[in-house]
């Protein structure tokens, strides 16, 4: 039962930025932990379980965000939302599943 | 970006009628066209266009608040606009809070910062309390407007 902070950066990858899709399924990924999780943009942080804090951070493509985790199951959180960022929120590299456009 | 960069004053109801996702998106698009924001002949084009994107995930955001929103071709900037439901609608919210307020964008096709400030704007003020419940609790376009202005001006975030 640690409640030290661990924390990984990651980069904001698909075109569209970190807009309303990606910040639901982030906050939906969060929910699923015990533990706190924040994301740490340049000026502000965000709660990762909160839809609307994290669309304040308006991160665009290429922003590099801190997630930080404190709790029970930080660990495998902080696995669980880099991976996230790793797989560019599912959304693919062109864009063409930007919002209210066609996704197969 | 402030919500007088977006949003269509003229467009702005205080009393949404529907009790459906898909009739709040409709009368709020037909709002837009009344106020000569979106073209008539785009009407049905947009609301599926919004439609399609919820149907991707609700783009209800928590707090009883809801941005559903769309790109298309027939705007060259981000147009949008702010209603009210007494009621409250159901939006399978991540949270599960019914809906009273809905901020509903549409946006050029390639401008992703412009769509990503109007939501951090929309975010940033409405994570106030006070002022998410004075919005919500407001009787006429006017007084939402005078709200949103006030918001742009003073900011009710400290």
């Amino acid at each position: 039962m640690s409640q030290e902070t661990l924390s990984r950066e990651v980069v904001v990858g698909n075109r569209q930025g970190l807009h309303a899709r990606p910040a639901d399924l982030l906050a939906r990924e969060a929910r699923k932990w015990q533990s706190r999780i924040e994301l740490v943009g340049k000026s502000q942080r965000a709660d990762g379980k909160s839809i609307l804090e994290l669309l304040t951070l308006a991160a665009e493509a290429g922003t590099r965000l801190v997630v930080e985790a404190t709790g029970p199951d930080a660990q495998e959180a902080i696995e669980a939302i880099g991976g996230l960022f790793d797989r560019n929120f599912n959304e693919q590299m062109n864009g063409n599943d930007a919002p209210g456009e066609t996704r197969r | 970006m402030k919500f007088s960069d977006f949003v269509a004053v003229d467009a702005i109801r205080s009393d949404i009628e529907s009790d459906t996702k898909q009739g709040v998106i409709r009368e709020m698009a037909e709002a837009l066209v009344e106020a000569g924001k979106i073209a008539p002949g785009e009407l049905e084009g947009i609301v599926k266009a919004i439609m399609k994107r919820e149907d991707l995930g609700s783009t209800g955001i928590g707090r009883g608040v809801a941005v559903p929103h769309t790109k298309h071709p027939s705007v060259d900037r981000l147009v949008g606009t702010v209603a009210v439901s007494r009621k409250g609608i159901e939006f399978e919210s991540l949270d599960g809070e019914p809906v009273q307020l809905f901020f509903l964008l549409v946006s050029p096709p390639d401008r992703p910062g412009d769509h990503l400030r109007a939501l951090e704007n929309i975010s940033r003020q409405l994570r106030d309390d006070g002022f998410c419940k004075r919005l919500k609790a407001s009787q006429t376009p006017a007084e939402i407007e005078h709200l949103l202005e006030e918001a742009d001006h003073h900011g009710f975030v400290s």
